[in-house]
């Protein structure tokens, strides 16, 4: 008994000499170290993915955009465990998205912009070689404190047409969701219904000659049901929708549903023409990326045979 | 007009300047054709004109306009110390030399007032351009600057030449400069026959005394909380060179200068080693609201956009037409606030 707990105490003395050399390894290598908790966690080896990335950095690390791969890298991983953990998500035909630029044009939906968090995940954690996409934010969201801020570090940008051209100069891949709010505040009666695509996407395409690459995401839909929008309140506070999501009011509701989310990347399609036509012939190309997304989804959703596994 | 009294005072500046003689016509080609002739500086006196100056007259003659007196002037340089709207300008023209007007006269004293500021920023420089056009000279250089274009939240991240100025829509103290840039692009089709080059310098640094150095030079220095937009400088002696480079012959149009790649403005704090004091924007704003009002700093409030939005130009044309590229690298851009103070 007495052996015991005199051996317990003595490990406990063992235990506080070496509390100075893990307190130094914890501050001294906080970076290495939170590197190998993100490569256990994932099970991949993550630090050596994020300098893969083809970036452009300048003098203080950060690329022109305002990009940090540090920042970055906390974000993706916080993704990444959604995408691989959470979600699970299934990824088939990555390997279309060329290298260089691209236009990466994707169905929206879910009440929330999550879509865009694992597509951004999809192209990190299962593209070789790994991309960081860019993605378009309102000029509202660049008004906010630290939002804009992170915004800008994980390389998000103001949606203005000379950012995208810029970035797409650049080489980088850009995602477009054309539909754009209508799209992801849709009720569940009209889920995997692609609402109307803006034409802008096609226009910045033929201008700069840039590969569409369409993609159809299964599973967004379910994570938050929306059963009704409350169009006077919404109007009232300027939202472009009011959801009502009847899972908010239970606990733990707040979060998303575990759906399995599952993504499919078509063929690039190019095209060619006057990027100031008319509408009516922009339109007809948009209708061609609007129906190759329309029945890549309809095929996923025959193929699911459950929407959480 | 008889050809002897070509150095005479024209009868009517109307009359000459819609029909100038024959052999000004013909002096102004030569000029241009040479680039020779005097270079007129406007607002010589300045930190940013003295180093100009220093620079120019070792290949030119160099004449100055400024109210203020030249105190350490070197020898070969002629000063006038003339107000811009008075009469007296035009005898600096008279004698018929001046082969280019550098104008850097500008004033942007956020103390005077609005009135002060229309007079001598749009009334100076009409009158300066009314000369230009009445004497032929054969290029003018306007210093404006990235300002004119406000930094705004719908900024792209690079602006090019051709974007809107709309500096003025949240801080309209400055609409008097944006005008400036106006009157010059008006130059372009008024008076084809001059050379006008307009350049929208990013935020200059170095021993002047302009609000983004007077910025750099606090301790500590405030930024707002959660916001660390990119941002560009350009160092003085690089602003000195475009200007040279403008001079040239066959330089014509609008130029953004930007100096050593953008970086966040937390990178400048960092390269001078500076504290730094991180204020929520809405108690930012007011606190420098009061301050202003008391007479406490010489930062107007809507200045603050600077270090919340984006205001950074796209250099391409510079680059490839004027041929400029910043030689001094970042680190001593940015250390160059903290050179020759006293």
């Amino acid at each position: 008994m007495a052996d015991t707990a005199s051996r317990a105490l003595a490990r406990l003395d063992a235990a506080a000499r070496g509390a100075p050399g893990l307190l130094r390894r914890l501050f001294g290598a906080a970076e290495q170290t939170t590197d190998d908790i993100l490569e256990r966690l994932l099970g991949e080896p993550f630090a050596d993915r994020m300098s893969r990335v083809p970036l452009a950095l300048g003098p203080a690390g950060v690329d022109p955009f305002g990009l940090d791969p540090q920042w970055a890298k906390y974000a993706l991983a916080t993704v990444a465990m959604l995408h691989r953990r959470y979600f699970r998500t299934d990824v088939h035909g990555i390997e279309n998205v060329p290298s260089g630029r691209v236009l990466l044009v994707a169905n929206h939906s879910g009440q929330v912009p999550l879509d865009a968090a694992l597509l951004g995940a999809a192209m990190f954690m299962d593209a070789e070689p790994p991309r960081i996409i860019r993605a378009m934010v309102e000029k509202w969201a660049v008004s906010l404190p630290f939002v804009s801020l992170l915004f800008t570090r994980v390389g998000q940008v103001v949606g203005v047409p000379e950012n995208a051209s810029r970035l797409l100069a650049q080489g980088e891949a850009l995602l477009v969701f054309p539909e754009g709010a209508r799209g992801i505040s849709k009720t569940f009666d009209q889920r995997y219904r692609l609402t109307e695509f803006g034409l802008g996407f096609m226009r910045l395409a033929m201008e700069t000659n840039t590969p569409v690459v369409p993609i159809a995401i299964v599973g967004a839909e379910e994570q938050y049901v929306s059963v009704g929008n409350v169009e006077s309140l919404a109007r009232l506070l300027r939202m472009p929708s009011f959801p009502i999501i009847p899972q908010l009011f239970l606990p733990g509701g707040q979060l998303p549903l575990p759906t399995k989310y599952r993504m499919w990347f078509g063929e690039p399609m190019r095209f060619s023409g006057d990027p100031d036509d008319d509408d009516a012939v922009i339109d007809e190309k948009v209708w061609l990326v609007k129906q190759t997304i329309q029945s890549m989804l309809n095929r996923g959703l025959k193929e699911r045979k459950h929407i959480f596994w | 007009m008889t050809a002897s009294t070509e150095r005479t005072d024209p009868p009517d500046s109307n009359a000459t300047s819609s029909r100038p003689s024959a052999s000004m016509r013909a002096r102004s080609s030569a000029l241009l054709a040479t680039g020779d002739g005097a270079v007129l500086v406007t607002g010589i006196c300045g930190r940013l004109g003295k180093h100009l100056a220093r620079v120019l007259h070792r290949d030119r003659r160099v004449v100055g306009v400024d109210r203020r007196a030249f105190l350490d002037k070197p020898k070969d340089i002629d000063h006038a110390q003339v107000d811009l709207r008075r009469k007296k300008l035009k005898d600096v023209f008279r004698p018929g030399d001046i082969g280019a007007v550098v104008h850097l006269g500008v004033m942007h004293d956020p103390r005077a007032s609005a009135a002060e500021h229309h007079s001598w920023n749009v009334a100076g420089f009409s009158k300066l351009l009314e000369y230009v056009a009445q004497f032929q000279v054969p290029k003018l250089v306007v210093l404006s600057s990235a300002n004119v274009y406000g930094p705004q939240p719908s900024n792209p991240q690079f602006l090019t030449e051709d974007a809107p100025l709309l500096g003025g829509q949240e801080f309209s103290d400055i609409r008097d400069l944006v005008e400036v840039d106006m009157l010059a692009q008006g130059f372009f089709w008024k008076l084809p026959e001059t050379e006008t080059v307009i350049l929208r310098p990013v935020h200059i640094l170095g021993s002047v005394h302009n609000a983004p150095s007077n910025f750099l030079r606090l301790n500590p220095i405030m930024t707002v909380m959660g916001f660390d937009p990119m941002a560009q400088v350009l160092q003085q002696a690089d602003v000195v060179h475009a200007i040279e480079l403008a001079l040239r012959p066959g330089i014509r149009g609008i130029f953004n200068l930007a100096g050593p790649e953008p970086v966040p403005i937390s990178e400048f704090i960092k390269l001078l080693g500076r504290q730094r004091l991180r204020v929520p924007y809405s108690l930012a704003r007011v606190v420098l609201r009061r301050m202003w009002a008391l007479r406490l700093t010489t930062f107007p409030p809507p200045e603050l956009d600077h270090i919340r939005y984006v205001c950074m130009v796209d250099d391409r044309r510079a680059r490839e037409v004027l041929g400029f590229a910043p030689r001094v690298s970042l680190e001593d851009t940015v250390r160059s606030v903290d050179e020759g103070r006293w």
